[in-house]
């Protein structure tokens, strides 16, 4: 097992160079520099401290090497529009992406595992296909479409919910959190549905194909022979073998729940990182969108690794042929 | 004088008869494909049949500018069936002319995508060793990667452009291609028949070509029918975000994203109708793409 | 004496889209306290049906669609799913053809053993868990404890079938059915679970419905025989009986073919030809294309008429007694 950890760790810290590598190269070698890092309307002083700071005038690989260890230090250069450190600007904005990220999870494996066990025990009946149809409908409309509708119809022709921004929020554990309130949550629910849709019709997909298939295996019967309640065939015999796929693509889509919230984020005007690199992309914010893609990469081969930890827990079989692998 | 009999030929349809047989015999996959058809036909022709040319501003009256559909015009007295936006543009040709960039851009990726996917792929199944396991390595590393966040990676740093949108959706896609040419290509390899085309001194090109891509192509195909809807759908959150397609040659992502400002202030169908044919287009190829998975997958055949 | 299971016109249907296929036809037979029948037929001939159904295990498109099971006095399919889940595991167990796939392999043994108990009887978890030792004791498994703290891939596949016969004799059931339960593993391996089994049952009192296509592993072990071919039993009585004198062709055809040590040197006999698809049935007899006595009157299905002390057989032209074989 501490085997296995340590191989997993490496591979991710070796992921996290590669991108490293390659967000440098997109920085420092496709572009000038200068022209990325430092603001269109710095001074001539301003422009040579910049260029004194990041080596500029020495060779590459010492380049990298100054630009790996300021990221390991946290800096990863300083905004153009804020004038403070990029790295301090998104981690402001974190909390808000992360809240709206975790309830879209629940909400899509919390409905998603239902409907989706539900279709697959009863593949043929009405309600076995409305959830197919819908997930297909929720897998193959495009994000940002999904969200207009919604506030389409929520927020502008039946004015239930609010159409964009955060709403008031309160502190919590030291971040700050908008399901407190009545009008935060009011404000969070539209942009976690429409997060939440498309994970929601994959884990549907995912639970009902493997519900099937579990359902035809021996064990299943067997489990039903030996006199059990088809309540706990299901929610224990069926459940724990279909975890095991499902834990891997929710922690897989928790990664990319912060990559698509970019879309979500802009669409109802969530203040969270996601918006704040479309703006900093539209304001030419360069230092913001390279701090942006180190913490997204990091926060990504993190939920990976976690993943994996996870799924050798759940299915013992993984767990004995790594150990002896 | 004898006849001599001939036993009647048994006929044995192509396997693209038969194919073809099994599709239709689905319905909505058939209504699937002839919306398809239509909506390739509308966005080709697209400069013959729209009402007007929606980027000439010549044609254009901002007298015009957000009536609501099936008003007429002031300037011309043609009937806008679906609106106008702002600047008096009239939405239906301004969708046709949309619909025939977005699928441009996804046609056009995904041809590229698939040549470079397959080529990469053949040769990693084909040559093994260092050279395959390098590849896969980068397949996978970009794989554990959501496709948005690369594209809009690319695209901070590269700037707006038909041409740069395009370079991001091959540099995404290409892996997808790469693994599954790669998997169905591996699967060959073992068979004996490799290695006897080998012993005759085939040419490793010859071989990887002509003997090992012919069985990577049902795989493919249905890999690409799934894609290109997905390449349809990136471009247009790419475009709705902003740094897609310059607004000088606006796709439906981008038409959905200038109408949304109006959507809160009641004006839906600079919007709502772009957003419709968008979503019509990607259902029309999913359900074409569904039937073919369940066509040419011979696993489900029983 | 009443008899402990009485299968009376059984009828298991499948509902496919290519039509209904008959797997199980009407079939009756019974079984004493105790007893052991063999319920003998090739792949394809719905013995394994049969014991699903009386269990009401039958997965669409299957369905029960005629008969009776009475099982000591109630009628299981009358009574339905209540009816059957109470009787499940306490009353009437199952034990599976292959053991690597009847033990779910993300829960440990103790899980799998412990939900058995305490889906019929409330006890406490250490009460169960008592038992669950006793009964893993009983089958011939060494240090029990360890054992119930494994999951199912640690253990062999003749492990697996023990444990899985330590569940079914949890709650000493009156009846056991088993499907097969040793054609995946090694012999050596079978005789010691055959032997076994055989002395659990003699020592409890429990009846066995032993379902199998190998006639020399059930000729030794069953009172009864029962033979089924294309949904129908075909020929049943005692064993011994059947073994000495096969009236039906079929059957003679099963015994022909098991080779024997006495018939040294001597040519196996087979059956010709394959079971015919349940779907694509031939009139009158189903075994006639495949029969070497079929001739006219084969174009009628012949009925199940005695044929002996306690023997039926379905047949116009059933062997005699010492017949040579043609």
């Amino acid at each position: 097992m501490i085997v296995y950890l340590v191989r997993r760790v490496g591979q991710s810290l070796l992921a996290v160079m590669a991108m490293a590598v390659l967000v440098f190269l997109g920085v420092f070698f496709i572009g000038n520099p200068v022209d990325v890092l430092v603001s269109p309307e710095a001074s001539q002083a301003q422009i040579a401290a910049t260029v004194e700071r990041l080596g500029l005038d020495r060779p590459l690989y010492e380049q990298f090497g100054i630009f790996v260890w300021n990221a390991l230090q946290g800096d990863l250069g300083t905004s153009f529009v804020y004038g403070r450190p990029a790295l301090e600007i998104i981690l402001d904005r974190l909390p808000a992406t992360m809240e709206l990220a975790l309830v879209a999870l629940a909400l899509s494996v919390g409905i998603g595992i239902p409907l989706g066990v539900w279709a697959g025990l009863r593949p043929d009946s009405i309600a076995g296909r409305t959830i197919m149809g819908g997930s297909i409908l929720g897998f193959s409309l495009p994000n940002f479409w999904q969200g207009m509708l919604l506030i389409l119809v929520f927020a502008v022709l039946l004015g239930w919910l609010p159409a964009g921004g955060r709403g008031e929020t309160t502190e919590f554990l030291g971040m700050q959190v908008s399901f407190l309130t009545w009008d935060g949550l009011s404000h969070l629910i539209l942009p976690a549905i429409n997060l939440a849709l498309f994970k929601m019709s994959l884990i549907i997909r995912l639970a009902r194909a493997n519900t099937r298939e579990v359902c035809m295996q021996d064990y299943v019967k067997f489990a039903r022979a030996k006199g059990l309640s088809p309540r706990r065939v299901v929610l224990v015999h069926v459940l724990k073998n279909i975890m095991i796929p499902v834990v891997t693509i929710i922690g897989l889509e928790l990664g990319s729940m912060v990559a698509f919230a970019i879309v979500t984020e802009t669409v109802f005007a969530w203040p969270g990182m996601g918006k704040l690199l479309i703006d900093s992309i539209n304001l030419l914010d360069r230092p913001v969108i390279v701090a942006y893609l180190m913490l997204t990469v990091l926060i990504i081969v993190g939920i990976n690794l976690l993943v994996d930890v996870i799924y050798s827990l759940l299915d013992p079989r993984i767990r004995l042929s790594e150990m002896k692998g | 004088m004898t006849e001599i009999a001939t036993p009647a030929p048994v006929r044995i349809d192509s396997p693209a008869k038969r194919i073809a047989k099994q599709f239709v015999e689905d319905p909505i996959a058939v209504i699937g494909l002839i919306l398809f058809v239509l909506i390739a036909l509308i966005a080709i022709a697209a400069p013959w049949i729209a009402p007007q040319n929606p980027y000439d501003l010549m044609q254009l009256s901002i007298m015009d500018g957000g009536l609501p559909p099936g008003e007429t015009s002031f300037a011309t007295g043609q009937t806008f069936w679906l609106g106008t936006d702002q600047q008096g543009r009239d939405m239906l040709s301004g969708i046709m002319y949309g619909l025939r960039i977005s699928l441009m851009v996804a046609v056009v990726s995904l041809t590229l995508a698939i040549t470079i996917g397959t080529i990469v792929g053949v040769a990693a199944a084909y040559f093994g060793g260092r050279f395959d396991s390098i590849v896969m390595r980068i397949v996978d590393l970009q794989l554990s990667f959501p496709a948005i966040l690369i594209a809009l990676i690319l695209l901070a740093l590269l700037g707006r452009g038909v041409d740069k949108v395009i370079l991001a959706l091959v540099i995404v896609q290409w892996a997808y291609y790469a693994r599954t040419v790669r998997s169905s290509a591996m699967v060959e390899t073992r068979k004996d028949y490799i290695d006897a085309a080998r012993c005759l001194g085939l040419s490793n090109r010859r071989i990887m070509f002509r003997h090992l891509l012919p069985n990577c192509v049902p795989p493919l195909i249905v890999v690409a029918t799934v894609q290109i809807a997905q390449a349809i759908a990136l471009e247009a959150t790419l475009s709705f975000l902003g740094v897609g397609v310059p607004i000088t040659e606006p796709s439906l992502g981008l038409l959905i994203a200038n109408g949304y400002d109006y959507l809160l202030s009641g004006r839906y169908w600079v919007s709502v109708f772009p957003g419709i044919a968008l979503v019509v287009t990607i259902i029309a190829i999913n359900v074409v793409g569904d039937r073919l998975r369940d066509v040419l997958n011979p696993r489900l055949q029983t | 004496m009443s008899a402990l299971l009485d299968v009376c016109d059984l009828q298991t249907h499948f509902f496919t889209r290519d039509g209904v296929a008959k797997a199980v036809d009407k079939v009756s037979f019974s079984l004493e306290k105790g007893q052991i029948l063999g319920l003998v037929g090739e792949s394809g001939s719905g013995k394994s049906v049969t014991g699903f159904s009386i269990l009401g295990l039958v997965d669409p498109p299957g369905r029960v669609a005629g008969g009776q099971v009475i099982f000591d006095g109630t009628d299981l399919i009358a009574g339905g799913e209540p009816v059957m889940r109470s009787l499940r595991g306490k009353r009437i167990a199952m034990i599976f053809q292959d053991p690597m796939m009847t033990l779910n392999p993300v829960l440990r043994i103790d899980t799998q053993m412990v939900e058995t108990v305490r889906a019929h009887e409330n006890v406490s978890k250490a009460e169960a868990l008592r038992r669950c030792r006793e009964a893993l004791v009983q089958v011939g498994i060494s240090s029990p404890d360890e054992r119930l703290k494994s999951y199912p891939h640690q253990f062999s596949g003749g492990m697996r079938q023990r444990v899985a016969i330590a569940i079914a004799l949890l709650h000493k059931p009156d009846l056991i059915i088993a499907d097969e339960p040793t054609t995946a593993l090694d012999v050596t391996i079978q005789a010691q679970i055959l032997s076994e089994v055989q002395k659990l049952c003699a020592q409890s009192g429990t009846a066995l419905i032993w379902i199998t296509h190998d006639l020399a592993v059930v000729s030794g072990l069953a009172d009864r025989l029962a033979v089924m071919y294309a949904g129908r039993i075909i020929e049943d009585g005692p064993t011994a009986a059947i073994i000495a004198n096969p009236r039906h062709p079929y059957t003679r055809g099963l015994i022909d073919s098991v080779p024997q040590g006495k018939r040294h040197g001597a040519m196996l006999t087979q059956i010709k030809g394959m079971t015919p698809s349940l779907l694509n049935l031939p009139q009158g007899c189903k075994f006639a294309p495949r029969c070497p006595r079929a001739d006219a009157a084969c174009q009628v299905e012949p009925a199940l008429t005695p044929a002996g002390p306690d023997r039926q057989v379905r047949c116009h032209h059933p062997h005699a007694d010492h017949e040579a074989t043609p």
